[in-house]
């Protein structure tokens, strides 16, 4: 019978999932769909926590088989020296293939030039699309989020991309129930994205449910730095500080890792997942917006970079 | 309620179920102002967030920040004069986190409103208290009926401007709640709100004496998201057959999949279709802990006691209540794309994990959502947006549920096979449930499988 229900203390049955439990059977689902459906997949792999979470996810997915991926990195040559460590030690200890693409590559043959303000973000996309193209990756796993930011918020899980990387908003398609259609032309790609639902404080849970090692930068450490444009940025050789930017020594630590260039530290003194967890859940600005100089420039920073084939 | 106060600690953030739900309501029913306030007063609006908000409002020429600006779109669709689908938004209390599907209102929009109802659990409908239940309403009320989505909100906004009258709430509600009881919605929950004021929508109205329903956000959190699923049959699409064929795990062979529907136990006699061959569960392992029970929606890897021809696409059921195979499928469908569909079309069918070839026999009706759910018998095409009935032949049988009795394996899409498009959404069976009063008296308050 049909009713309007007053309110009671109503209780779910015990077949209710914790919502990591439901995030995590999505993003084993979608991982999955890809294995079955395309012929070169490739999870895009920093050693950031994004990443990491995705391969974490991906080796339970298909266990106890080896995962059925590549990795490729990006390397804007102004890596955090305690990412690229763990990005190594873990491709080495689950036997995977990393391919790695250069952006110094491209500065120093010419094919790409260091712009004036020293950001090496905007850089990636170029090596980005041609690893996809050369090495014929036809799907390729990419850590975003959409409670990242606005342009994010109507990303599709499975994107499609031209054979020039590009996104073409008429040619999203929609998305329903589970059904995720990944047809596409040849030189065509799709960008799948399993973590599309989690928030920035889902995956900090995850990792401490699940027990994954990070990179020591994103708990609080004492570390060089010197203040631009509002954030906290390492002193190195990407080109900081300039005269007039002082450095201090300063307890930080990272809630994004990235370029150094645009990558800044936050005022933290969480040294564990759970001080972490708590901060995050009592932080009054988005990480986007406490770390990424790259994010700032315009209201539509994001959504041009995604158009010309940025993750 | 005043879980939203103050910050949670680590143990109380991981304790927490998920709710999928959608919103539904045109611009002017202040449906941007009340997923405004949710995450606001949710503090899932950051503070550089805000202050973009303020930025834009101010470009704008506007004084106070438009919280409706957080919800708005790409710059893409400004400049293309096209609107992508549904924004999805993320907030928490101590009870739930939430999945918002974000839907545009406008009455073309009603493939928006389908997709975004297709993985909601709950469905949100407003009406401006000043206007009742318009031909919108009707159409939304209509959609959340088609897609089953298990519980709908009625949320009469603006009672701040009709006085907080009782009168003209109950009125709507009972309207609202005959038209959407006669289209099978199993529950529905009416509340008076004012979106702009908050009223009843995180704290409870000190304007409203009279109601002693829940608030909004207090409904969100306690609306059960799982029923006893003892009472679904267990439905397992095989995504991935899983083979190590390494020195530790020689004869491994596991089916990896996402479990759509019902529980799972190892013992369970099952049938694999669509070949119909039968055999055992041997083992099910959840992520790395082999579990004697699995249910919807866990991923798991099923082991079976014989060596079974199973690959992906192919469906695991219980002997005994695996549904019919079928290469006719009949089916009500939402036209996607602006491209119509025609009798004769040969496209693909994707249903769970299997796409197979298709081809479209017949176009039985379409339904006009606006106009009491008139039938227009044999229409020429479907365009977009079009609700109708579709009748197709499949290349290779397919084992497919009535939607009414499982939505994911009840659900399927058509796809243009010479690029990829996706064309249509559809659902296996009659458009609308039964009303349940005319059930004959069997009383099933269970509400939909799902």
């Amino acid at each position: 019978m049909t009713t309007t229900v007053t309110h009671t203390e109503q209780r779910d049955s015990p077949y209710a999932l914790t919502h990591l439990d439901a995030l995590e059977s999505e993003a084993v689902h979608i991982f999955r769909e890809v294995a079955g459906e395309f012929e070169r997949p490739v999870i895009l792999f920093s050693g950031g926590k994004d990443s990491i979470v995705m391969l974490h996810l991906a080796l339970k997915a298909f266990a106890p088989a080896p995962v059925p991926f590549a990795l490729l990195h990006v390397d804007t040559g102004h890596n955090f020296p305690e990412v690229l460590d763990l990005r190594d030690r873990t491709v080495a200890r689950h036997g995977l293939r990393l391919h790695v693409a250069k952006v110094q590559d491209y500065i120093d043959d010419g094919r790409l030039r260091e712009r004036p303000d020293g950001l090496r973000n905007p850089l990636q996309t170029v090596p980005l699309t041609e690893a996809i193209a050369s090495l014929r990756f036809d799907a390729v796993f990419g850590g975003g989020r959409r409670d990242e930011e606005k342009a994010r918020a109507k990303e599709r899980v499975f994107s499609l991309r031209d054979e020039f990387s590009q996104w073409d908003p008429r040619r999203q398609r929609p998305e329903l129930w589970q059904l995720y259609n990944g047809r596409h032309a040849a030189g065509e790609h799709v960008r799948v994205f399993p973590l599309s639902n989690w928030t920035e404080l889902d995956v900090w849970q995850y990792i401490a449910r699940e027990g994954i090692e990070l990179p020591e930068i994103y708990f609080a450490h004492e570390r060089e730095v010197f203040n631009r444009n509002g954030m906290w940025l390492t002193a190195g050789e990407w080109g900081g500080p300039k005269p007039g930017e002082p450095v201090q020594t300063r307890l930080v630590r990272y809630r994004t890792v990235g370029d150094m260039s645009c990558t800044g530290a936050v005022d933290s003194a969480a040294t564990t997942l759970d001080s972490v967890i708590t901060e995050i859940a009592a932080s009054r600005l988005t990480e986007r917006g406490a770390t990424r100089a790259d994010d700032k420039m315009s209201e539509a920073a994001m959504e041009d970079r995604k158009r010309e084939g940025y993750f | 309620m005043t879980s939203t106060t103050s910050p949670l600690t680590a143990e109380e953030l991981s304790a927490t179920t998920l709710l999928r739900f959608a919103t539904a309501g045109s611009v002017d029913d202040g449906k941007s102002t009340l997923v405004g306030r949710l995450l606001h007063d949710s503090k899932s609006v950051l503070s550089d967030q805000l202050e973009a908000v303020e930025r834009a409002s101010l470009g704008r020429g506007q004084e106070a920040p438009d919280l409706a600006l957080l919800t708005d779109g790409l710059r893409a669709e400004r400049e293309q004069g096209i609107t992508i689908d549904v924004a999805y938004r993320y907030f928490a209390t101590a009870r739930r986190r939430f999945i918002l599907a974000d839907t545009p209102g406008h009455v073309q929009y009603t493939r928006n409103m389908v997709t975004g109802a297709s993985t909601a659990e709950l469905a949100v409908v407003l009406v401006d208290a000043r206007n009742g239940v318009v031909e919108q309403t009707r159409r939304h009320a209509a959609v959340a009926a088609l897609l089953r989505v298990p519980h709908v909100v009625l949320a009469v906004n603006k009672m701040d401007l009709v006085d907080y009258a009782e009168p003209v709430f109950a009125a709507i509600a009972e309207e609202f709640t005959s038209y959407a009881a006669s289209l099978g919605v199993p529950e529905i929950t009416a509340i008076p709100i004012s979106a702009l004021a908050g009223d009843n929508v995180v704290e409870p109205s000190a304007n409203m004496d009279w109601y002693g329903g829940p608030t909004v956000l207090e409904h969100l959190e306690t609306v059960p998201v799982s029923h006893d699923l003892t009472g679904c049959p267990a439905r397992f699409p095989v995504q991935y057959v899983i083979r190590p064929q390494t020195a530790d795990h020689p004869d491994y062979r596991g089916y990896a999949g996402q479990i759509a529907s019902g529980l799972l136990r190892v013992g369970d006699p099952v049938t694999v279709l669509p070949s119909g061959r039968t055999t055992t569960i041997a083992g099910i392992d959840a992520l790395g802990r082999s579990v004697d029970t699995a249910w919807a929606p866990q991923s798991v890897t099923v082991l079976l006691a014989d060596d079974l021809d199973v690959s992906r696409g192919d469906l695991i059921a219980p002997t005994g209540s695996a549904p019919a195979v079928t290469q006719d499928v009949r089916a009500t469908v939402c036209h996607l794309h602006e491209r119509p569909l025609r009798i004769g079309e040969r496209v693909l069918l994707k249903h769970a994990t299997r796409t197979v070839k298709a081809i479209v026999k017949a176009l039985p009706y379409r339904i006009d959502l606006s106009h009491g759910l008139a039938h227009e018998n044999d229409p020429a095409a479907l365009e977009v947006n079009d609700i109708g009935a579709v009748q197709l032949r499949t290349a290779e049988p397919l084992p497919i549920d009535a939607y009414a009795d499982v939505r994911l394996t009840g659900a399927f899409l058509l796809i243009d096979p010479a690029d990829g498009t996706t064309l249509t959404a559809g659902m296996a069976g009659e458009a609308f449930a039964e009303p349940s009063s005319a059930a004959g008296g069997a009383a099933d308050d269970e509400g939909w499988d799902f």
